[in-house]
Formats: structure tokens, C-alpha cells, sequence
């Protein structure tokens, strides 16, 4: 050992913590929350209005709240919570409507074909033409579950049908069949075709220019007085046909709105490839304009989906009106907080899942088009 | 805008039915077909609403049921089709139902330009008053300046208007369209008075009301809501058998014959109670019905008084005296004509 090695390295410098005030869950709410002075009213404010509300609620909804078996005196005793049991009590109604009690697993199955079915569309991996018939044999077995009357099953005529199965049958199947209307719709506006385009655009001004509460009032009280007397056509019927014809006015507007985004030099180049109509729309245009009008699209979708509800007004009872019925029952009267958040957790939690998926469905089709 | 069109809409739908061509004998359709028809509320409590398994009972679902067992002996043969406000009236023009059971008022033009036949009348009611008992009022003349919950589109609205116009008080209203929310609003103390029809404050107060020691009904009956079944313009037959079948059960209550002790008076020697029941016969074929028809519905359904006291009355959440619609015998309204 000639020496000492130096220890070239410096020496370990003691780990020193930034300052408190730069980092750190204190820094963050001081730069976030109160780095000016109406910032911080702001912040006061809000958490004022949070606790004021959220402890009431919170109490309300589970600290109070009755059990699922508490009979209505007991609700009625305390209205200082929930009476969930009125949700237990009332919950085949609410979802099932008048359909028969014993064979309320018939629309059970149908939520759930419905469920799946949708579920299954949104994978990519589906998305061929043998999807499509799918979808047909799905809606078949839901008629059959419905209506019954064969394979042993007891028939229930439409007017029994009601809650979450109506919901769905209305908004889903109104949006099916109105969505290839839509295209023609949106297309004919655009053609240079004269009487075609006269005609689409009378439709849909014609349309969307009245309220649908409008439209389902004429489609279930006018239309029967115009019909000879003892013929009826079915009211679930009429209401669906009122809901596509609307729907497809409102769709076809999103859809031209896609149309019209695309660049001249699209329809020109298919043209040049010497595309026919049908070619050039089918396999250039449209891919293109319903990717674009897919967040257009998806409010009326969500839109539609509600409004659905407003077949209450023509004596249908849809999820909706079924928790109104269920709210009619003398013993059980005067729960309707309950009613009210319980379907709309449903409806929100359809929306919501539409909304998130079109999110993701945007993204996806939209690639070639970010920058 | 909306109450407009509708109001619109209805004129049209009035206009182009009362034009239209009447149906044929629809005894002999009903028959065929093996059920009744009939419309009721899609919802009011203890008049029309369904139970937590989806079966319609009510007072108004009665009635459909006792017609239904008057031509089949089956309560069950009866088809309900659910009908809001604005629907009843060309769904039973239009011949979608046979029979209108649902909370409908008696009126003139009802009678006449709607084209409609009234059976009598299964609840005779009137618009009231419901005020807090902390108020401090005693009459309906006192409530000048207060706030009236009431629901919207209803002749409840116009009857309020008419009434405080009438006395020269003022009011404001809180004008709301579902009945719930009406509630709620009154007993959330946003308004000092609800009104609505007498039955529904007392359902409301019996059932609703957080105490309804708390709550008063005052005495003023503002209005005339007698609420009878229908039936459409031209087919007689078809009205004197609904019509009868509401007689059929007030003249059982007045002879005391029930659902249970019904069997006993087959041996009484009282010639109407005889007519009545079937055992001499006449009346059922008169109607072009079975003679045993009253002695079935009164079987099945009971008679006036049960009706109404398994629906609406003390005993059930909704806690409805008799009031108007005890038996004449009794103070009240009800009546049956002579089965003769």
C-alpha cells in the first residue's frame, strides 16, 4: 500500500428534501386550490356546499334508510331516510310491468339477450355481416319470449308488456330500423335528384319541425278515429312506428352533417376511379361520414333512449311509467324519491355506457384523422 | 304550448268522432271475442292501479270486473287498457274499449258531444281543501294571499280559479303536473294549501302525511266530481247492462244481501230480493243476460259497500269515509231504481 486510493467519488450528499412549500400534497392544493384569491373563495365555497349536502345524502340513502323488508308504516314513521323496501317491494313491477308474475322470467331473458347483444356489438371482432343475422335470431327469440304462444310458452299480448323489456324494444329497435332510413334520408338530401331531394327534405322538416309528444299523441289518439270502426292497429305498434319516423328524421341530420365534413377531393377521386353511386358511397364516403358523425349520432342515441320514456302519455308502461304505476298502490304511496333514483340509475347507466363507448368508438375509427 | 295542442288535437278528435258510424250490438262482440274491454286509470290509487304483481284492482277495475262477471261469470275475462287523460275519449270512441271505468266526471258536454252514456254514479266526489292545522283556519273563505299547490291541466286548476275569483281572494298557485310532486311540494311546505278532489286529500292525508293529525280538511266543497263508468252512443243494450250491474250492487247493499251471506236470501220471500237473485225470473233475460247475473256479480264481487270499503275505504291505507256515497237509507247518494 503506497498510499491511500482516494476515494474519488464525493462524498454522499445528504438526501434534501425540496421544500414543503413546492411539493407535496400541501404545494398542491396551495397552487391548485388557492393560488388566487378567487380561487380560494371558490374553494371555500364548494367545500361548504359539499359538506352541507353529501352528509345529508349519505345519511339519507344508507345511514337511515329502512330495510328492504320494513313494511310502509314503518318508512312512513321516518321519511328521514330511504324506504328501499319499496324498491324490493315494487322491483318485478317497476322492471317487468303488467307481464304475467309467473312468467316474468320471459323479459328477465329478454334484458339480458338485449344486454349481451349490445354488449357483443360493441367488439370489433363481430363486426361482419353473419353479426347481422346474430342479431335477427337474437330479436326473434326475444319475440317469442315476448309474445310466447309457442314452444309452450302461454301467449302475453303486447299490451302486457312493460318495464325495462319496453324500454329497450322501443329505443333499440326504433334506432335499428331507423338508422338505414336515416342513411337514405341523408343521402337523398344531398342528391341532385330533384324529387328525391324535395322528398327527404319535406321529411325531415316535416318532422323534426313537430315535438315528439306530438307525433306519439297522433299516432295513439287521432290515428284510431281516422281507421273504420272495430279496426284497431296495435297502440305498442304505433308508438314504435312514431318513434322510427322521428328518429330517422333526427339521425339523418347527424348523418349529413358527416357527409358534408368530408373533402371534395373524396367524392372526386372515387368518381375518378369510375365508382357507380352505391360503390362510391358504400365503400368511400359513408365509412368516412358515420366515423365522423359518430358523436352526433350517439346524443340521439341517448336522447332517444329517454325520450322513449314519453310513451307514458299514451298509457304504455315503460320503465318509467311502470314506477309511476308502482307509486299508485295505496299502501305504498308517496315513495317516489326512491322510485325516481332507482329508474334513473338504470337510464344512467345505460347513457353512460353508450357515452363511454362511443368515446372509445371515435377514437378508434378516428385514427387516420388525428394529427 | 303543450296543453294547446293537445287541447287542439282533442277538438279535431271530437269533431271527427262524433261523425263517425256506431258499431254494432256489443254484447254480441264482446261474447265473441270472451272479454270485456275496458279502460281504466294507468294509475290512481284505489280507483284503478295495479298491485305489486301486476293485477289491476280498484274501485273503477271493479266495476269492469263486475260487468265482466254480469256476462261470464269470471272477473278475470276482462282486458284493462290502461288509459291516460287525454286518451280516454277516443279510445272509447274509436271502439278500443267497451267501457270507460276511470275516474271520469259526469258532464254535460261529455254526455252529449263526446258522445257518451253515463252508468250512475259509483263515486260521488268534490274538490276540498287541505290546509296545516297550525294555520289556524277553519274555512275556505279565510285562505286570502296563500299559496295553492294544485295539479296542472285538471278541472281542479279552473275550479280553484273560479272559486277564488267568486269569494274576491287572492292566491298564488303552485301549478305542478304529477300528483306525487304535488304532494310532496304541499307537505315540503312550499305552498299553505293543497286541493284536489275530497277522496284524494284524504288519501293523501291518511297515507301520505308524515302525521296526519297535522292536517285539516275544511269543510267547502268547491266543486260537483260525480265519477261514473261509460259507455260510447248507440248500442242501449250494451248501456242498460253496465248501467245495471252499478245498480245491481247498490240495491244489494240496500237489501243487505252480501258476497257472503248471499245464499241465505235465495229462499227469501221477498219478491225484488227474488227478482234480483234469479229465482224468479226475468230480469237477467230482459238485459239479454243469464238470470243468475246479479246473483254471480254480487258472488264474485260483493256488493256496493264492499266495493267500495275493500278499495277505498276506512279500512284500506286510503281511509275514505262513506260521506255522499253511503246508501240513501244512510245520508248519502246511492240509490238503485227498482228491479222490476
Amino acid at each position: 500500500m503506497t498510499g491511500t486510493v482516494e476515494n474519488t467519488a464525493p462524498p454522499a450528499m445528504a438526501e434534501e428534501r425540496p421544500p414543503v412549500a413546492t411539493v407535496g400534497p400541501l404545494a398542491w392544493v396551495r397552487n391548485n386550490l388557492f393560488n388566487t384569491w378567487y380561487n380560494a373563495l371558490l374553494t371555500v365555497l364548494i367545500v361548504w356546499a359539499v359538506l352541507r349536502v353529501v352528509p345529508p345524502l349519505v345519511d339519507w340513502l344508507v345511514i337511515k334508510a329502512h330495510g328492504f323488508g320494513a313494511p310502509p308504516q314503518e318508512c312512513r314513521a321516518d321519511l328521514g331516510g330511504a324506504c328501499w323496501a319499496f324498491v324490493a317491494e315494487k322491483l318485478r313491477f317497476i322492471m317487468f310491468g303488467m307481464f304475467p308474475y309467473d312468467e316474468q322470467w320471459r323479459p328477465l331473458l329478454v334484458i339480458v339477450i338485449f344486454i349481451a347483444l349490445l354488449g357483443a356489438s360493441c367488439d370489433r371482432r363481430f363486426w361482419h355481416a353473419w353479426f347481422g343475422l346474430v342479431w335477427l335470431a337474437g330479436l326473434a327469440v326475444v319475440g317469442v319470449l315476448m309474445w310466447g304462444g309457442v314452444l309452450g310458452l302461454t301467449p302475453v299480448e303486447n299490451t302486457y308488456w312493460g318495464g325495462l323489456p319496453l324500454t329497450l324494444i322501443l329505443s333499440v329497435i326504433g334506432l335499428a330500423v331507423a338508422f338505414p332510413f336515416s342513411i337514405l334520408l341523408a343521402l337523398g338530401r344531398r342528391s341532385t335528384m330533384p324529387a328525391v331531394k324535395a322528398i327527404c327534405v319535406t321529411y325531415i322538416e316535416l318532422i323534426r319541425g313537430v315535438p315528439l309528444i306530438s307525433l306519439l299523441f297522433m299516432a295513439s289518439v287521432m290515428f284510431p278515429l281516422f281507421l273504420p270502426t272495430g279496426v284497431t292497429v296495435d297502440k305498442l305498434l304505433r308508438a314504435q312506428v312514431a318513434f322510427i319516423l322521428f328518429a330517422a328524421a333526427y339521425m339523418a341530420e347527424a348523418i349529413r352533417g358527416g357527409l358534408q365534413a368530408i373533402p371534395k377531393g373524396q367524392y372526386e377521386a372515387a368518381d375518378g376511379l369510375g365508382l357507380s353511386y352505391w360503390q362510391k358511397m358504400g365503400k368511400v364516403i359513408l365509412p368516412q361520414a358515420l366515423a365522423i358523425s359518430i358523436p352526433p349520432l350517439v346524443n340521439t342515441f341517448i336522447s332517444f333512449f329517454k325520450d322513449t320514456s314519453l310513451v307514458i302519455i299514451i298509457g304504455l308502461y315503460d320503465l318509467l311509467g311502470s314506477a309511476k304505476a308502482a307509486l299508485t298502490d295505496p299502501s305504498w304511496r308517496g315513495f317516489y324519491r326512491e322510485a325516481y333514483l332507482f329508474i334513473g340509475l338504470i337510464y344512467w347507466a345505460f347513457c353512460f355506457f353508450m357515452s363511454k363507448y362511443s368515446q372509445r368508438l371515435e377514437r378508434d375509427l378516428n385514427r387516420s384523422r388525428r394529427h | 304550448m303543450k296543453a294547446v295542442f293537445l287541447a287542439a288535437a282533442a277538438t279535431i278528435a271530437l269533431g271527427v268522432a262524433s261523425g263517425a258510424a256506431q258499431a254494432g250490438p256489443t254484447l254480441d262482440a264482446i261474447k265473441q271475442r270472451g272479454f270485456v274491454q275496458c279502460g281504466v286509470n294507468t294509475g290512481l290509487a284505489g280507483f284503478g292501479n295495479p298491485d305489486s304483481a301486476g293485477n289491476w284492482t280498484g274501485l273503477d277495475v271493479d266495476y269492469c270486473r263486475a260487468v265482466a262477471v254480469a256476462l261470464f261469470n269470471d272477473p278475470n275475462k276482462v282486458k284493462f287498457t290502461p288509459l291516460s287523460a287525454q286518451q280516454r275519449f277516443p279510445a272509447i270512441q274509436s271502439g278500443e274499449v267497451d267501457l270507460l271505468s276511470r275516474n271520469t266526471t259526469v258532464t254535460l258536454t261529455r254526455d252529449t258531444s263526446v258522445g257518451l252514456n253515463f252508468a250512475p254514479v259509483t263515486y260521488y266526489d268534490g274538490q276540498g281543501f287541505m290546509v296545516p292545522k297550525k294555520l289556524g283556519v277553519k274555512s275556505a273563505k279565510e285562505l286570502s294571499g296563500a299559496t295553492v299547490c294544485v295539479q296542472s291541466g285538471t278541472t281542479t286548476e279552473l275550479n280553484l280559479a273560479d272559486y277564488f275569483r267568486t269569494n274576491n281572494l287572492q292566491y298564488n298557485p303552485v301549478v305542478i303536473e304529477s300528483v306525487d310532486e304535488v304532494n310532496a311540494a304541499y307537505f315540503a311546505g312550499r305552498c299553505d294549501v293543497l286541493t284536489t278532489d275530497a277522496s284524494g286529500l284524504a288519501g293523501t292525508r291518511a297515507a301520505v302525511a308524515p302525521n296526519p293529525d297535522d292536517h285539516i280538511i275544511l269543510p267547502e266543497i268547491i266543486s260537483k266530481e260525480p265519477l261514473a263508468p261509460a259507455v260510447r252512443h248507440g248500442d242501449d243494450q250494451w248501456f242498460d247492462i253496465v248501467k245495471w250491474t252499478v245498480y245491481g250492487a247498490i240495491a244489494a247493499e240496500e237489501k243487505g244481501i252480501t258476497s257472503k251471506n248471499l245464499d241465505e236470501f235465495l229462499t227469501s220471500k221477498d219478491p225484488e230480493i227474488q227478482r234480483m237473485l234469479g229465482v224468479a225470473p226475468g230480469m237477467g233475460g230482459a238485459l239479454g243476460l243469464d238470470d243468475k247475473w246479479l246473483y254471480n256479480v254480487i258472488k264474485k264481487m260483493g256488493n256496493y259497500g264492499e266495493i267500495f270499503e275493500r278499495n277505498v275505504g276506512v279500512k284500506t291505507p286510503l281511509k275514505l269515509e262513506r260521506g255522499l256515497n253511503a246508501l240513501w237509507t244512510k245520508g248519502g247518494m246511492q240509490y238503485a231504481m227498482p228491479f222490476r
